[in-house]
């Protein structure tokens, strides 16, 4: 009874651990999305913030230098995206294509050269790191079961990060949908020629949405290389961005809808690290691929309207062309 | 007014050569920073890559190997984007294509070559087929976007893969993931043996005989996509959906065909991968080919011949980067990645800006020929 | 200004509102506006007419900020502006209603109306002020709209009351209405007119774009006449008449083909049985029509765009299914339960130019020549086995060239570098060549020159002549009366009514396009489009 409940604490602590890049992530791309940028590119901003971050960090010995590098980092690749995608209206898959590319030749060869460790940065000390935050009374109410537990390392116990990330599911729906920017964003998504004949910018209004994709997946990067982690590796991303997209899709560009479904791949993925090889009632072993795909299988139905069905914004891929 | 947006006059050489060169250079000047940025000299640096990738037999022979793979992938992107569709999932396709041509070989043991390669391409193109003709139906039919399905369906490939090749498939007694070795009889003759037989000496080298299959594949795409009703109705059903409708072209049909035809292409880098080199199913044995064949389709414009020459490019950067990676411990062999990446990003995503640019810069002759047109 | 009879009330002689001078504009090589005045009253109403690509259009962008002029000044209340961008526009009291709404269709009424005129950083505050606003304004013209409810729910007669709405929101004293009557039935029409001249009676000043003559005459005070991108004649409404004003807009006597009588029909081609066409929202686009077009003769569809015309061309071509009725064509039966794809029509012999020729009937990147075997690919004198032999499809295109006059004669030029003339002849030369039985054709002059348009008009009618059926589908009232044998008129997707050449009058076209039949004639309802009164 005890090891069931303390089993489910830890899958639920790692589940928001593991959500919480998702969630970043994904609010990402719901602005850049939502304003009609289609961004593939998550995954290289991302992968960039992370290495980024985890350089700064082994450099100065601040979290917060690497996490600003993080975000510095990502911002300019989120630049770059703008740059292809709403001045010069090339294809957005294709720019985010690019992207990902190219942060994950750069930040191979950067590590390489700059720490040579096989494309690594150093390990980090807990004092170049985000460390999980203790609650008061974590340690009091430890003993009462099950909320005890839960109180002290699920909701407490996380780092700063986390916290953030939590915070910024309402953040973004408040934007989104209280404020002015948030109602011209949404706009510009469904129909730019709307925005414009309103006298609005859609170039401007565009690339600020741009650029808060980037600040959050700078974040998201750092989580991985300086909370979660302790250092950078190569590709340690591991398709983090595009499973973000995937819980976007699935979220039909809403915030808590989103937030649902990056708790729904987390948990998924937090299970199949605790089933491995373990022999479940009646199925038996099941490989533990078959945990890991649901995510993709999910969303693969999902598009195809055989679950539901996820209609993005309408411009959402499209160039703004101004036409007669 | 809007009849000038799409045809801006620019003359073909500029297309076909002018604007891959631009974008080569910026891919090396881009490059260049990023060697000097770890404090390296670019210039020796490439001096040492052009010297790795064809300053001898050896270097060649990887350099025409990784060719080989990326003219595969590249007409697989390149064939899916003349149907207007972007086709990112080369990767896994090559990946569940290579399980194709594998299983053919583990089975046919003792089977010479000859008669196993046509059944393992056909099973290697057939593999790859279904693994993109999935996400084409899912577009055609259900509406899905074939970008997103087609990622889904890398994950899906690899942990596809991971399963077998960590139970089913792997070699008894044997902890790394890998099927055993396929019979030697199944095993495509290596440049090795072929030169062999011509009374020449070379050391085990990789260049095999699919490098032929791959030319023959892209003289083939050649024919399909301007030669044949089929391949016009392609690139008309790419260029204009509602005008392929109106033609009386079955555009959904049309985008499953073209999905097929792109999986089955990319399905063929196990051919040169595990039969022609590896001799088993090995862990990402394609190893990123197809993600290049992106790059490699954006520079060689779609055409089989520029496919060919950017495949041959990227063949050399691969081999040229490898090469430079043991000389200078500094230089990471990812380098190339970087490459291939600054790459996509001007050829593709910033065409919109080089293009307008030398456009204005050829005015003189573009806009006389332009003018005599109107008339 | 309150008077309340709108008719044909001189405008008083007031302040300019809005001062054109000189304006010119150019795209690449289209000359679009060229040195364009114009003048307009404050609190009148301002007509422009003229035809398609007469740059009516183009100059109203430039006044709403959309495009900037090459050259010229614009002036408001006097005071000489520069419009960089919309934003300047709304500033200075400039509002426009687009022809295609520029509406966010998931977007609520109020939130459409909101879009940059949100009052504030937060929209909390804005919604109170905006709702209160927009319910005065309501009631000042009633202008009455579900402000809850979400645009793509609503027809098009209330989006564009939206649009209004939007513009007067933002404090617009002028009005730009692009051929905002286009997508309108006649009571919708109505009403938009009577909201216009609430409009008028509070001193706004409306600009109204058009090519439809009677409205000028029903709401403008005065009207300006656009023809090639210059003006070339402006009115007091009172002093002209639409006679005068088409002649103007032409630049010549309207109607100056002479309309040549065929031989008599032949046997019906084409049979069209109680056709109907429903569209996804269950709408009924095209209502039981029913026609036959028999040989040797010109059919003209005449009315108002979007009251069922495309959909018909559509249906017949097969690029649309619908859903009841029946098409006999060629022997063959075509139903709902065995319907036909356009591959199948053209081999039934029914060859098809489409109305919306750039969209559809050419990919443009393409040479010339592949072009003209578009929709005729599987044409096997064209192919070697499976090889398609592009030196035969070339040379045939050579000729077609010549043969049509199709400029430059160039077959493997790229298609979009051809002027749009050019295009259209290469699309009917395509389509008319391979010997139809059927000819299906929309729009065949729109965007077209002159001399093109007479050399269309002849080919069409020694096409007649040869014994063919022509269906033929037209915005220009004067190419289908220059050309048709019979007319079928029609309004909200069902035909009105049929006549025979002889027996069409501009009015009676104009009626039935209004959808006022025989059976109605006789009460007292007047003209529909200037039915104000």
């Amino acid at each position: 009874m005890d090891d069931t409940a303390l089993w489910i604490v830890s899958l639920l602590a790692s589940t928001v651990r593991l959500a919480t890049p998702l969630v970043l992530a994904s609010l990402a791309g719901f602005y850049s999305e939502r304003a009609g940028v289609v961004d593939i590119g998550l995954e290289g901003k991302m992968l960039t913030g992370a290495f980024a971050a985890a350089a700064t960090a082994a450099v100065t010995g601040s979290p917060w230098a690497g996490l600003a590098a993080a975000i510095a980092a990502s911002l300019l690749l989120a630049l770059v995206h703008g740059f292809a995608c709403i001045t010069h209206r090339g294809d957005q898959v294709v720019a985010g294509v690019a992207i990902n590319t190219i942060a994950a030749g750069l930040t191979a060869v950067l590590a390489n050269a700059w720490f040579d460790l096989g494309g690594r940065t150093p390990s980090l000390d807990g004092g170049q790191r985000f460390l999980g935050l203790h609650f008061p009374l974590a340690e009091a109410v430890r003993g009462v079961p099950l909320l005890g537990r839960f109180y002290g390392e699920v909701i407490g116990g996380q780092n700063l990060l986390v916290y953030l990330a939590v915070l910024a599911v309402p953040a973004t729906s408040w934007v989104a949908y209280r404020t002015r920017f948030g109602l011209r964003l949404r706009a510009v998504g469904e129909n730019p020629a709307a925005v414009d004949t309103a006298g609005i910018s859609v170039p401007w209004l565009r690339y600020r949405a741009v650029l808060i994709t980037g600040l959050l997946c700078g974040v998201a990067g750092a989580y991985l290389s300086i909370a979660q982690g302790a250092g950078f590796q190569e590709n340690m991303t591991a398709g983090k961005g595009y499973l973000a997209l995937a819980a976007l899709i699935l979220g039909k560009w809403r915030p808590y809808p989103t937030l649902a479904g990056c708790l729904l791949f987390a948990a998924t993925d937090a299970l199949q690290a605790r089933l491995q090889g373990v022999a479940l009632p009646v199925v038996g072993a099941v490989p533990v691929q078959i945990i890991e795909v649901l995510p993709y299988i999910l969303t693969v139905l999902l598009l195809a309207g055989f679950v539901g069905k996820s209609i993005p914004p309408k411009a959402a891929g499209q160039a703004y062309v101004k036409d007669r | 007014m809007s009849a000038s947006t799409n045809s801006d006059g620019l003359p073909r050489w500029a297309t076909l050569a002018l604007l891959p060169a631009i974008n080569l250079g910026a891919a090396l000047v881009v490059s260049s920073l990023v060697i000097l940025a770890i404090g390296q000299d670019p210039l020796s640096a490439l001096a040492f890559m052009v010297k790795g990738a064809v300053g001898s037999g050896t270097g060649l022979s990887y350099t025409l190997y990784y060719a080989t793979s990326l003219i595969f992938t590249g007409l697989a992107v390149a064939i899916a984007n003349h149907a207007g569709l972007f086709n990112i999932g080369g990767e896994g396709q090559a990946y569940v294509g290579g399980l194709g041509t594998g299983l053919v070989c583990l089975a046919l043991s003792g089977w010479p070559w000859y008669t196993v390669l046509p059944v393992a391409v056909l099973a290697g193109a057939l593999f790859g087929a279904v693994w993109g003709l999935i996400p084409g139906y899912l577009q055609a039919y259900r509406g899905s976007h074939i970008v997103i399905t087609t990622i889904m369906f890398n994950f899906l490939a690899s942990a596809l893969m991971v399963y077998l090749l960590g139970g089913p498939l792997i070699e008894h007694g044997q902890m790394a993931p890998e099927s055993r070795e396929f019979a030697e009889s199944t095993f495509l003759p290596a440049v090795k043996e072929i030169a062999a037989g011509l009374g020449y000496r070379t050391s085990t080298l990789p260049l095999n005989l699919s490098l032929l299959l791959a030319l023959l594949c892209a003289a083939g795409v050649w024919f399909l996509i301007w030669h044949t009703r089929w391949g016009f109705q392609m690139r008309t059903v790419g260029a204009n959906e509602a005008a392929a409708r109106y033609a009386g072209i079955n555009a959904r049909t049309t985008i499953v065909v073209a999905m097929a035809i792109s999986g089955a292409l990319a399905g063929l880098v196990g051919i040169n991968e595990l039969q022609g080199v590896q001799h088993r199913i090995t862990l990402n044995f394609q190893a990123g080919m197809g993600f290049t064949g992106i790059a490699v389709a954006l520079m060689g414009r779609g055409h089989p011949v520029g496919i060919v020459l950017s495949s041959l490019l990227f063949g050399a950067l691969y081999q040229g980067g490898a090469e430079l990676s043991f000389e200078y411990n500094e230089i990471s062999p990812r380098l190339v990645v970087v490459i291939q990446g600054v790459v996509i990003l001007f050829s593709g995503a910033l065409e919109h800006m080089f293009r307008p640019a030398l456009v204005r810069l050829l005015k003189p002759k573009a806009a006389a020929s332009a003018a005599g047109q109107r008339a | 200004m309150s008077q309340t009879v709108p008719l044909s009330v001189p405008p008083q002689p007031g302040p300019w509102a809005v001062e054109l001078v000189g304006i010119d504009k150019r795209f690449g090589p289209v000359h679009a506006n060229k040195a364009v005045s114009l003048r307009i009253r404050a609190g009148s109403i301002h007509g422009l007419v003229g035809e398609n690509g007469a740059g009516k259009s183009t100059l109203m962008s430039i006044l709403y900020g959309f495009y900037q002029a090459d050259e010229g000044q614009i002036l408001v209340n006097g005071a000489e502006v520069r419009i960089r961008e919309p934003k300047d526009a709304i500033a200075l009291g400039i509002g426009m209603v687009h022809q295609h709404f520029m509406l966010v269709e998931e977007f609520t009424v109020l939130e459409n109306l909101m879009l940059g005129a949100e009052g504030g950083a937060l929209l909390k505050d804005g919604i109170r002020k905006a709702r209160a606003e927009v319910e005065r304004l309501e009631k000042a013209y009633r202008l009455d709209v579900p402000l809850d409810a979400k645009v793509a729910d609503l027809n098009v007669g209330i989006q564009q009351r939206v649009e209004i709405l939007k513009a007067l929101y933002r404090g617009a004293q002028v009005l730009i209405l692009d051929e905002p009557t286009a997508v309108l039935s006649p009571p919708e029409v109505q009403d938009l007119f009577r909201i216009l001249d609430a409009l008028r009676a509070q001193g706004r000043t409306i600009l109204m774009i058009t090519h439809k003559l009677k409205e000028i005459m029903a709401i403008t005070d005065a009207v300006s006449v656009l023809r090639q991108g210059a003006v070339v004649a402006s009115f007091h409404t009172q002093d002209t008449n639409e006679a005068a004003l088409a002649e103007a807009m032409v630049g010549r006597r309207a109607n100056p083909a002479v309309r040549r009588p065929g031989a008599p029909a032949g046997a019906p081609l084409l049979t069209v049985e109680d056709l109907s066409i429903f569209d996804e929202r269950g709408v009924e686009r095209l209502k039981r029509a029913t026609f036959r077009v028999r040989a040797g003769e010109i059919v003209g569809v005449a009315g108002v765009a979007g009251n069922g015309q495309s959909e018909l061309l559509e249906a017949l071509s097969g690029m649309t299914p619908f859903q009841r009725g029946r098409v006999h064509v060629n022997g063959r039966d075509v139903t709902p339960e065995s319907p036909m794809d356009p591959a199948q029509a053209r081999r039934q012999g029914i060859a098809h130019v489409p109305e919306d020729r750039l969209r559809r009937a050419v990919v443009k990147p393409f040479p010339a020549f592949q072009n003209a075997l578009l929709g005729y690919q599987d044409d096997p004198a064209m192919a070697d086995g499976p090889r398609l032999n592009w030196k035969r499809v070339a040379a045939a295109t050579a000729r077609l060239m010549e043969d049509w006059d199709v400029r430059p004669r160039q077959p493997s030029l790229r298609t979009s570098l051809f002027s749009g003339g050019n295009q259209q002849k290469l699309v009917l030369g395509r389509e008319m060549e391979r010997d139809p039985n059927v000819l299906l054709v929309g729009q065949p002059t729109r965007g077209v020159d002159i001399g093109a348009i007479e050399f269309i008009h002849r080919r069409l009618l020694a096409m007649r002549d040869a014994g063919k059926a022509i269906l033929l589908v037209s915005a220009e009232l004067e190419e289908i009366m220059a050309l048709s044998d019979r007319i079928l008129v029609m309004c909200d997707g069902a035909i009105t009514g049929e006549l025979a050449a002889e027996d069409a009058t501009e009015g009676l076209i104009g009626r039935l396009m209004a959808g006022i039949t025989d059976d109605m004639e006789h009460g007292s309802r007047a003209d529909a489009a200037g039915g104000a009164a």
